[in-house]
This record gives structure tokens, sequence and C-alpha cells, in this order.
């Protein structure tokens, strides 16, 4: 399907990366530059949005059009942006404070609209930019330099936030498994819509190994499991594992007794049950596909008006503007 | 019978009534109809913030006040000659603005025990000799519509809700205009309900019969129309509109389409309300979650290629405020309406004030230059909306443009452009070429180009951070602060080459009255009857508020006195106090929510000239 002949490297930008060294965003970065130098966009109609952050250094090390904007507002500029020439390949970078805390009125609008932009949070459960605050997704009693006694705000279970909002293309990946994130990513780029990836990212200086417990090569063949729409539900080191699910109950039974995972359900119920499998000590968490949906989006219906009203009313010229049929001359 | 016709060559008629009562459509059909007959005329409609207040109370009473006349005019008039009372509670609250000897006209059948309690009266001021002053013609409206649709299938709550029409239809016979404009409006509104056409013809048919029929008047009053009216062609225009029509017709000038990020607030909803009509312009409203969405989706459109225009008032402006810095910094074209409202905060929603001067100019952190335009009447909105467009595309920059509640809601004819006189300004794009593209190398204007995604070989990247010289790098140089922030000033500063230089009107001599905005009909009003007298008075309009146009201080030395009369405690008086230190700027201020009166200011100018002779 490629049409132009890109490579990963064309698409990085001559700035030099400056995060810190063994941060998770290095293999998010190059993750992306691979999936979209594949992608068949020209190079000329890719545009990556931020907002603030450590994530939202991103656009600068990118070689495509780029705007780092303000805390939160990423989501914002890149409806103007989007919704201006639709023909651009719209991708947001964002974190889990810049997304879900100042700019979290942006994300669930942004999500029921259907905007057609690819919304990468890279989600380490802290604010790593101002040094160590804890974040809408930090856990419950989580020391961090504003929380000494421990946080006491519940955390924001993202997935489910954007389920709840109406996405249509929900899904999480880790900063661990560059394979598993290119696919998730190509998937979302080929997803007509907003596609929301949560994406486990490790802040080695100040929330080192939040993910641990499910992303370490030992645990996390036994402690996730890869939705993919339209496959059994598998894991394991050789997926020997299924899980089963009867709403709203799931369980870990043998291969065979697996159930077919479908991420395009009338109801979204599904991928919410899913998505907060942490809650549940003995299950495996989930990444891969909660959702993927096809609805019209935002700016393809923007671009249907303007287009239907053009045509049945002609189009606009200073003239048809200014001198309407109540106008009145004086000779 | 024969009824004797009186020439006017100037009326003031204040239609009031509770918020239900429909007098905005009342007002707004007597004005179209007006600007047919050929009168000028000027328009202010006045709301309570409550969409429907209790009925009949005080705090429901909605206004609309014409003035029309036979020669130029400039604000909706200070009094009315004529008060139309649709209930109690209306009348109490505006008995007082009537000129002395002006007539009342009351619907007595909204007058009863049960409507004076609502008013809070304990008399009725149609009998204890409230309007003692004024000439009362008493008429039942309730009764006398309710008779007219006798055979109306409507029900007896729909029929009373024609009374305004009856109203309408009487003084259309009082003042001598057709009702025909009226009939047809009706016909077209109500095209899916006939009952409802069949019904509001009839009551406005009613009440101009009644006029001739029941002889409740001397006689009838006809206000010829306006002689030596400039050739043209017109359209009588309400400030919202012209501030959208001039949006779109600033994107044509300058080759681009509008995008509109907004979200709804008093007074400044109806610009996104047009402009979400006009898609067949290539005009995109978005109606988005928050104020900060509206101005970043702004910012947005303007990335991608398009005229980017968010539109709000005072609270909003605050809220956008950071947005504002971010559009500095890109060096995005944006045009930002402010259509200013009392505050602060909440403050009166639908009242009118100037005070947010002082946000427009300075309210963001950082050295934020930022040109601010202030259109001063309906038509003028047009103008300035082009004008903004032209500075926004031209420069590179957001543009602040003031407008305000009594601007936004008021009409006047408006004398329609020439479209062949227009000045185009069309954006032309960079190309990419052998060399890197520079997103911040500066043209002779300090302007830099304006590259879109789409384009091949200019990719780049913009944002908050400090950019450096030409290559728009991220930059922590303090030299290059330094002179990226001296760069971003004189860029702003370079304007004043291309804006004129206002000439005062009037006499040149002992006093220079100095408005921006709204204030200039009231202001323009009382120094043209004072030098018209032979007092040197002049009126100077300022448009653009900043940067300030060339050549002021030549013309502040020609006078004795400078008096800046403002609906906020003196905002342009400090401005201009602190950029002409050499001269004294006295202020003159108000802050009740309402217009001035020519007659106020003729009071504060006189008074000055009489202190100095």
């Amino acid at each position: 399907m490629s049409t132009v002949e890109l490579k990963p490297k064309d698409l990085k930008s001559n700035q030099e990366v400056r995060w810190c060294p063994g941060c998770g965003d290095y293999s998010i970065l190059n993750s992306v530059q691979a999936v979209l130098a594949e992608s068949g966009v020209k190079k000329e109609n890719m545009c990556v949005i931020s907002g603030i952050g450590c994530s939202s250094r991103f656009p600068y090390y990118m070689g495509t059009y780029g705007f780092h904007s303000i805390h939160g507002r990423a989501l914002a500029v890149a409806t103007g942006t989007k919704a201006a020439n639709p023909d651009l390949s719209v991708w947001v970078a964002t974190g889990d404070g810049d997304c879900m805390s100042i700019g979290g009125n942006h994300f669930i609008h942004t999500l029921r609209r259907n905007l057609d932009v690819k919304i990468l949070m890279f989600n380490n459960q802290i604010y790593g930019l101002t040094k160590g605050q804890y974040s809408p997704t930090t856990p419950k009693g989580q020391v961090t330099k504003t929380s000494p006694y421990g946080a006491i705000d519940a955390p924001f279970h993202p997935l489910n936030l954007a389920l709840g909002a109406g996405a249509t293309f929900v899904a999480r990946t880790m900063d661990t498994q560059p394979k598993h994130m290119q696919k998730i990513l190509k998937a979302a780029a080929e997803h007509k819509g907003t596609a929301f990836v949560e994406i486990w990212q490790n802040c080695v200086i100040f929330n080192d190994g939040a993910w641990k417990e499910w992303t370490t090569k030992e645990v996390r063949d036994d402690r996730t499991i890869d939705l993919v729409p339209g496959e059994p539900m598998l894991f394991g080191k050789d997926l020997e594992k299924g899980l089963h699910v009867e709403c709203c109950e799931t369980s870990i039974v043998g291969k065979e007794e697996a159930t077919t995972w479908k991420a395009d359900t009338a109801s979204p119920v599904p991928g919410f049950l899913l998505a907060q499998l942490d809650n549940e000590p003995d299950l495996p968490n989930a990444i891969g596909i909660f959702r993927q949906v096809e609805q019209p989006t935002y700016d393809g219906l923007i671009t249907e008006q303007i287009d239907q009203v053009t045509s049945k009313k002609g189009k606009g010229t200073l003239k048809s503007l200014i001198y309407t049929p109540d106008a009145w001359t004086v000779d | 019978m024969t009824t004797e016709v009186i020439r006017q060559e100037d009326v003031v008629i204040r239609f009031v009534g509770d918020s239900g009562d429909g007098m905005q459509i009342t007002g707004s059909q007597f004005t179209d109809t007006t600007a047919k007959v050929g009168n000028d005329l000027a328009t202010f409609p006045d709301f309570p913030s409550e969409i429907r207040a209790p009925a009949g109370t005080r705090a429901g009473v909605s206004g609309f006040q014409i003035h029309f006349s036979s020669a130029d005019i400039f604000t909706p008039g200070d009094g009315p000659d004529v008060l139309v009372a649709m209930n109690a509670a209306a009348l109490i609250e505006n008995y007082k603005d009537l000129k002395p000897g002006g007539i009342v006209i009351a619907n007595t059948g909204s007058f009863t025990d049960k409507d004076l309690a609502k008013a809070k009266l304990e008399s009725n001021p149609l009998e204890d000799g409230t309007l003692g002053a004024f000439r009362v013609i008493k008429i039942d409206i309730n009764e006398r519509v309710i008779q007219a649709l006798a055979d109306s299938p409507l029900t007896k709550k729909d029929v009373l809700r024609c009374k305004n029409f009856y109203t309408l239809g009487l003084m259309y016979w009082l003042y001598s205009r057709p009702v025909e404009p009226t009939l047809e409006w009706l016909a077209a509104k109500f095209k899916s309900k006939p009952e409802l056409v069949d019904a509001n013809q009839a009551a406005l048919k009613a009440g101009y019969n009644a006029g001739s029929i029941h002889e409740l008047f001397q006689g009838r009053y006809e206000v010829a129309p306006q002689q030596n009216v400039a050739k043209g062609t017109y359209r009588n225009i309400m400030g919202n509109e012209g501030l959208a029509l001039g949006l779109v017709a600033g994107a044509h000038m300058a080759d681009l389409e509008v995008l509109l990020g907004s979200y709804p607030i008093t007074p400044a909803t109806d610009i996104l309300q047009h402009l979400a009509k006009m898609k067949n312009h290539g005009v995109i409203t978005m109606q988005m979650e928050d104020e900060i969405a509206g101005i970043c989706s702004a910012i947005g459109g303007s990335y991608a290629g398009k005229l980017g225009v968010t539109t709000t008032s005072g609270p909003g402006m605050a809220l956008k405020s950071e947005a504002l810095g971010l559009a500095v910094m890109t060096e995005l074209p944006l045009v930002v309406v402010n259509v200013q409202r009392a505050g602060p905060s909440t403050g009166l929603p639908t009242k009118v004030e100037q005070a947010d001067l002082f946000q427009s100019l300075y309210g963001r952190n950082g050295e934020a230059p930022i040109p601010v335009l202030a259109c001063s009447s309906p038509a003028d909105a047009f103008d300035c909306a082009v004008e903004a467009c032209r500075i926004a595309t031209q420069y590179m920059t957001p543009v602040i443009l003031l407008s305000d509640n009594y601007i936004a809601n008021g009409s006047e004819p408006w004398k329609l452009p020439e479209l062949d006189k227009m000045v185009h300004f069309p954006v032309v794009r960079p190309e990419a070429g052998d060399d890197p593209y520079l997103p911040y190398r500066r043209d002779e204007k300090l302007s830099r180009p304006w590259a879109v995604p789409g384009q091949p070989g200019l990719e780049h990247r913009i944002g908050g951070l400090e950019k450096e010289h030409e290559t728009g790098n991220v930059s922590h140089n303090p030299e290059n602060h330094q002179m990226m922030v001296e760069m971003r000033l004189a860029k702003v500063m370079g304007i004043r080459k291309t804006i004129p230089t206002p000439e005062p009107h009037g006499n040149d001599g002992d006093l220079l009255v100095i408005g921006w905005g709204s204030t200039y009909g009231a202001i323009r009003s009382a120094v043209e009857k004072m030098s018209a007298d032979g007092m040197k008075v002049a009126h100077l309009h300022l448009r653009h508020v900043f940067p300030l146009p060339e050549g002021l201080p030549e013309i502040f030395a020609r006078y004795k006195q400078i008096v800046v009369p403002e609906l906020n405690m003196g905002q342009l008086a400090r401005v201009l106090q602190g950029e002409y230190p050499e001269f004294r700027f006295k202020p003159f201020d108000k802050v009740q929510g309402k217009p001035f009166t020519a007659f106020e200011l003729r009071e504060m100018f006189t008074e000055m000239l009489e202190v100095v002779s």
C-alpha cells in the first residue's frame, strides 16, 4: 500500500533528543517513526502536536510538521489543525498529567466527536518535567513530592475514561515491547477516527518500575494478556492459558475454553471489564485493542456539511455576502 | 374622517414589556420597516440576563429603543419621546427616562391589582399622578387583541401572545409606516403554522386600524425620509452581524477561509451563530467544549492555513490569555473578538461597559504585545473586522478586536462597501528551495513566513518555548531572548506605518474629546451640537488603540484641554497619560451598565469650557 518510500530516519529532526537516559520515551519515538514511515502517508502530511510535559517534547524530534503547544491543550489545537486540513495525519503526544488532568476536558470531548487523530498517552503515573508530583493516574497511597504521606486521590483508569467518553478505538501497549507497540500503532494509524493508545511508559528518575508488576521479561507472559479482536484471549509463555468472560465475571481457563475477543460489540462493556483487570490480583492485566468500531469522523462531517451547504446555496462570494436581498439603494 | 399629520424630524420610541411579551421582535420589525421607509436610525435593545424572570416583575422587563430621523443621527437617543409599556413593571422601570412632555402608551390590561403587586407597586401609576409630566394614552391591548382574534382557533393564552403585533400595528399607524413588510415577514416566519400567520397578521392589522378608528391620538406623525443621504446601497445591520460579515470578508481579502473556534457567551454568541450559517463561504465553525478550546482550535486552524478566529466576552477572554501568549510566540495570525460586557467576573452580562481595555493590552504573562482595535458602531464593526484580518495576516500576529454589548445588539443603516474599492491583502505562502526553510526569518515588516502542513519541503516545528532567531529552534540563549522580545514588539509597533492618523471632527481650540469604541455616537452627537453652536470643541475617535496611530501629539497640541469619556474607570485616559505625559488627559467615567447620553456629555464638556473661560 505504501506509495511513498520513507525510512524511519527520514522522520528524525536535526534536534538532539533530550530525554533522560533510559527513558521509555525513546522506544516510543522509534516505534512511531517506524510505523509512520511505513504508513504510506507523505511526510509533509504528517503533523505531531503536543502539550506540555516530557512526552510533549516529541514534535521537536520528528522531522515532520509539529506543534508544541501549551499544557493540556494539544487536542484542542489538533482539532483546529485536523478540521482545517483533513488530509493530514495528525498525531498527539501527551502524558497522564497533560491529557487527563489539565487537558481532561479536551480529551473527553475529542473522543465523543471522533476527530480523526491518534492520541498517544505516555502513562508513567507521575509528573516528570516538574520532578515528581502525583498525577491523575498515580495509585492511591503512593508517596511523591506532593503526597509525602501517600496520595489520597483515586486514580483514573484511562481506558475506561476513554470508553465512557465514546471512544471508537482504545488500546494499550508498553514501552518495553516495541513489537507490540508497533502493531498497536499501526492499527491506530489505520483506524478512521480518534485512536486512543495508552502506553505504559517508565520514568526512570521519578517513578521507576511503576509498571514492573506486568512489564518485566520475567512476568509479562503470565501477567499480561494481549487482546486481539477476533482471536481467542490467550496468554502465558506458550499461549497455553485462556481467559473466559461471562459478563461480568472473568476467569482463567484452558486455552480451548478461551473466549474469542470482540472489540466491536454494541456496548463497550466488555472493554470496561477487561480494562480493569488490575483490580483482580489473580488475573493477568490486559494490553492490546479494547475497542475498535467505525463511526463518522468529526472532520469528515465538517467537510460534508460545507460541501452540502455549498452545493445547495452556491459558493459564497464577497458580493453574495454583502449585497443581500434586504439591501436598498439610494440614488 | 381626516386625521392631522404632524411632521417630525426626529423620534425616539421605546417598547417595554415583560421578557415574554416579544418586545425585541416588535422593535426589530419596527426597525426594519423604518429602514425601508428611508429614515436614518439607531437602535438599542435592553434585556435582562435571565431568560424568563418571573412574569410581570421588574426583573423581567425587556426593552427596545429606536431612534429614527430625517437627519443624520449617531445614537439610539438619550431618552424616548414615546414609551410603549406593556405592563406595570415595564412602565415603572422606564418612565423616568421619558423626555418631558413625552407620550406614554400603556396597556391597561396589564395594570390589574395582581400586576401592580408583581411590580411591587402600592398604587396604579396610571392613576396616582406618577405620570403627571407626560401625555398618557390608555388602551386595554389585551382586551382588544381578544376581540380582534375572536374567530381564531388559538387558545386565549396564545391569542394574548399576539398583543405585540397589535401594538406594532398601532405604532405603524401612529408613525405612518407601512404594514406590508411585517405581514410578509410573518408569512415567511411561521410558514409551517398558518394559524399563527393569520392570528399575528390579524392582530397587526387590527392595531393599525385601531389608530384611525378609535381616535386614540390627536393626530398621526410622519418622519420624512432622510434627505441628502449618500448615494449607495444600504442594509440595516446589528453589531455582531457586522463583525461576522467583516470576518468572512476579511478572509476573502486574504484569499483564506475562516476557522472559528468558539464557546457560547453573552453578548458574543450571535457571531458564532451568524458564522455557522456561512458554510458556503468555506467557513468552519466549531462550538468547542470551553473558551480555551475555542482559541486553541483557532490557533491550530491557523497553523494549518486557515484564518483562525475566536469570539468571546470578558470572562472568556480571561480564560484565553495563556493561549494568546502562544499565538504571540508562534506568530500565527489570529483574530480574537471580545464583545465586552460589564464586569468583573460574571458582572452584568447584558449590560454595556468598556472595562476590558487593560485586559486586552496587558492581560498576559511575559512581554506579549498584541494589536488592539475597537469598533465604534454596528456598521464600523464590519470595517474593523476586515482591518483585524489584514493586520493578523500581514503581520503574523494575534489581533484583539473590541466591541461591546451596545454595538453588538444595536443596529443602524450600513452603507455597503463598493466591492471594487475594497483592498485585497492576499497571503503568499513560502516555497521550498534548496536551503532549509527558516520559519522565523523575517521580512521588511518583521513578519515571518507562513508555511503550512501539507507543503512539501517546509516541514518545521513551532511551539510556546522561546524561538531561536530565523531557525525557530528552541533557544534558551539570553541574548536571543532579548532580541526576540524586542523584535516581536518592533513588529507590532511597525503596524503604525499602515494606519491613518485620525482627524478630529469639530472646531479646534478649547476642548478635544477623545473616545474609543461604542461611545462614538454619544460623543459625536454632543460635539456636533456644541460645535454647531460655535464652541471650540472637537471629537477624536480611536480605532487603533494599540499601537496608537502616529501624529497624535500634533493634534493634542491644538487644544487647551483634553477629556476622555469612557465606560470604565479611565483606562484609555491612563494609557494616553503614560504615552504622552506632556499632555493632561482628564478622565470622565461612567460604570452603570448604561451608555453615555449625549446630554450628560454636553453638560460635562460645557462645564469644562466654563471653568477655563
